[in-house]
C-alpha cells in the first residue's frame, strides 16, 4: 500500500529503523556467539570449561535479549524478543560472520571468542556513555561481565600459545584462519555513522585501537603472530553470510518452526 | 508499622531461589518499594547477572509472597542503571552466604583486582588463606570454583561484579 510522506516524518522514521537496526546488530552478535558457545555443553574438553563456555553463553544470551527487547519497543510493530530470535531467517540476522563461525576445536573456539572479547569489552565501555539511555544501561550491566570473558579467553590463548608445540600450532592456526572476519567488526556503515552522529555508538577507529592494544600484548604474552592485516571477509552486516549460518538456525529455531508458537 | 515497612518485612521471605538462606533484601536486587494511592504495590529489582534465570524466579516469588500477606496488585519491575554491584549485598547478607558455605564476594574497589591480581578468598569451610581458584566459572552465572589447599575441600566464590 503506498502513501506519501512527509520529509520530516520520512527522516524520523529513519532514524527510528537505523536504531532499530543497530541494536539488532548488537543482539545478533551475541546471540549467534552465545549458540555457538553453548554447542559445547557436555562436549568440552574438562568440566570446569564446559561450565565456562555455557556460563558465556548465558551471559551472552542475557545481553541478547535485553537488546530485542529493546529492538522490538523501537520497531513499534508488536514483535517479541522471541520473535526475533526464532522467526528470522538468515538474511534477516545482521551479525558479524566471525560470531557464526564453528566452533573447531578448542584453540578455535577459544581464539574466536577473544577477538570477540578483545572487540566486545572496549565497546561496552563506550556505550556505557552512549545518549541512548537504553543502550547505555544495558551496556553498563554488560561491561562487568566482559571483563570477565576477556580475562578467561586471554589465558587460555596464552597458555595454548605458549605451551606445547601441538597447542602453539593449534591456536596460531585458529588466529590465522580467523583473522579474515576481524575487518567487519569495524565497518562504520551509514547506519553505523548515523548511530555516531546521534551520539549513540562510539568512533570504531576508538573501539579498534583498543582492540589492537589488546591483541597485541596477548599475542605476544602468548608468543603468537599477530596474522597481516589482508582481505577482510564482510556481509554479516547487510544479512549476507557465510553457509554456516543457516545450519546454526536451523537447530536453534527447529523447535519454534515444528511448533509454532510452543510455550513451556 | 507503616506499609513500606510490612512489605520490606514479607520480602526479607524471598531467598534466592539458588542460594536459599540469602534474601533478595540482603541480596541487593530490591532497589525501590513504592506504594500508590490505589494501593498497588511496585517492587523494582535490579538483575543480578544478566542471563541469570533466578532472576524470573525472584519476580515470581515477590509476587506471590505479597500476594499471599494481602496485597492484591503488584508490580515487578527491572531496572538495569545503575548496575547491580555485589557491594549491595548485605553484611548479614555476606555472612550467611560464609555460613552456607560460599565465600561472600570482596569489595570491587580492591586494590588487587585494579592491578589484575587474583583476591585472596578465605576457605569458608576451615577459614585458610591457602586456597586456589580452579575455574572463573562456577555452578551458576555468580559464582568462580575455588579450592582449598589446606582442607583440600573444594568451595563456591560468589564473584565480584
Amino acid at each position: 500500500m503506498h502513501r506519501s510522506v512527509p520529509l520530516l516524518e520520512n527522516i524520523a522514521m529513519n532514524a527510528q529503523e537505523a536504531l532499530f537496526t543497530y541494536t539488532l546488530r548488537l543482539g545478533d552478535d551475541l546471540l549467534i556467539l552465545s549458540h555457538r558457545l553453548g554447542e559445547w555443553c557436555g562436549h568440552g574438553p574438562v568440566l570446569e570449561e564446559d561450565i565456562a563456555l555455557t556460563n558465556r553463553a548465558l551471559d551472552h544470551i542475557g545481553e541478547a535479549r535485553n537488546l530485542y527487547d529493546y529492538a522490538v519497543k523501537v520497531e513499534g510493530k508488536g514483535r517479541t524478543e522471541d520473535d526475533l530470535a526464532y522467526l528470522r531467517t538468515e538474511r534477516h540476522f545482521v551479525n558479524t560472520l566471525l560470531t557464526e563461525q564453528p566452533n573447531g576445536d578448542y584453540a578455535h573456539t577459544i581464539a574466536r571468542s577473544f577477538l570477540f572479547d578483545a572487540y566486545h569489552l572496549p565497546l561496552a565501555e563506550a556505550l556505557t556513555k552512549s545518549s541512548d539511555t537504553q543502550i547505555g544501561a544495558i551496556a553498563a550491566k554488560a561491561v562487568k561481565e566482559a571483563q570477565y570473558h576477556l580475562k578467561h579467553s586471554s589465558d587460555w590463548l596464552i597458555r595454548f600459545g605458549d605451551g606445547t608445540e601441538e597447542s602453539h600450532r593449534r591456536a596460531q592456526e585458529a588466529l590465522d584462519g580467523l583473522w579474515v572476519y576481524t575487518g567487519e567488526l569495524f565497518v562504520q556503515d551509514e547506519v553505523h555513522q548515523a548511530m555516531v552522529k546521534a551520539g549513540i555508538a562510539p568512533d570504531l577507529n576508538t573501539i579498534k585501537a583498543s582492540f589492537d592494544a589488546t591483541v597485541d600484548r596477548v599475542l605476544t604474552e602468548a608468543t603468537l603472530k599477530r596474522p597481516a592485516d589482508g582481505y577482510m571477509m564482510s556481509g554479516g552486516r547487510q544479512g549476507k553470510h557465510s553457509e554456516h549460518l543457516g545450519f546454526l538456525l536451523a537447530e536453534m529455531q527447529y523447535l519454534q518452526r515444528a511448533y509454532p508458537g510452543a510455550q513451556w | 508499622m507503616t506499609t513500606n515497612d510490612r512489605i520490606l518485612d514479607l520480602l526479607q521471605n524471598v531467598k534466592d531461589p539458588e542460594v536459599p538462606v540469602i534474601s533478595v533484601l540482603e541480596l541487593g536486587v530490591v532497589r525501590h518499594v513504592d506504594v500508590e494511592a490505589d494501593g498497588k504495590v511496585l517492587v523494582t529489582i535490579s538483575p543480578t547477572y544478566t542471563g541469570c534465570p533466578a532472576m524470573d524466579v525472584m519476580a515470581a516469588d515477590i509476587k506471590k509472597e505479597l500476594r499471599d500477606h494481602g496485597f492484591a496488585n503488584v508490580e515487578v519491575k527491572q531496572s538495569l542503571s545503575p548496575a547491580w554491584t555485589t557491594d549491595w549485598i548485605t553484611e548479614p547478607g555476606k555472612a550467611k552466604l560464609k555460613a552456607y558455605g560460599i565465600a561472600p564476594p570482596e569489595k570491587t574497589g580492591d586494590i588487587r583486582a585494579l592491578k589484575g591480581e587474583l583476591p585472596v578468598v578465605p576457605c569458608p569451610q576451615c577459614g585458610s588463606t591457602h586456597t586456589v581458584m580452579l575455574s572463573a566459572f562456577g555452578s551458576t552465572a555468580c559464582k568462580a570454583l575455588w579450592k582449598c589447599n589446606d582442607c583440600l575441600e573444594p568451595f563456591d566464590q560468589f564473584k565480584c561484579l
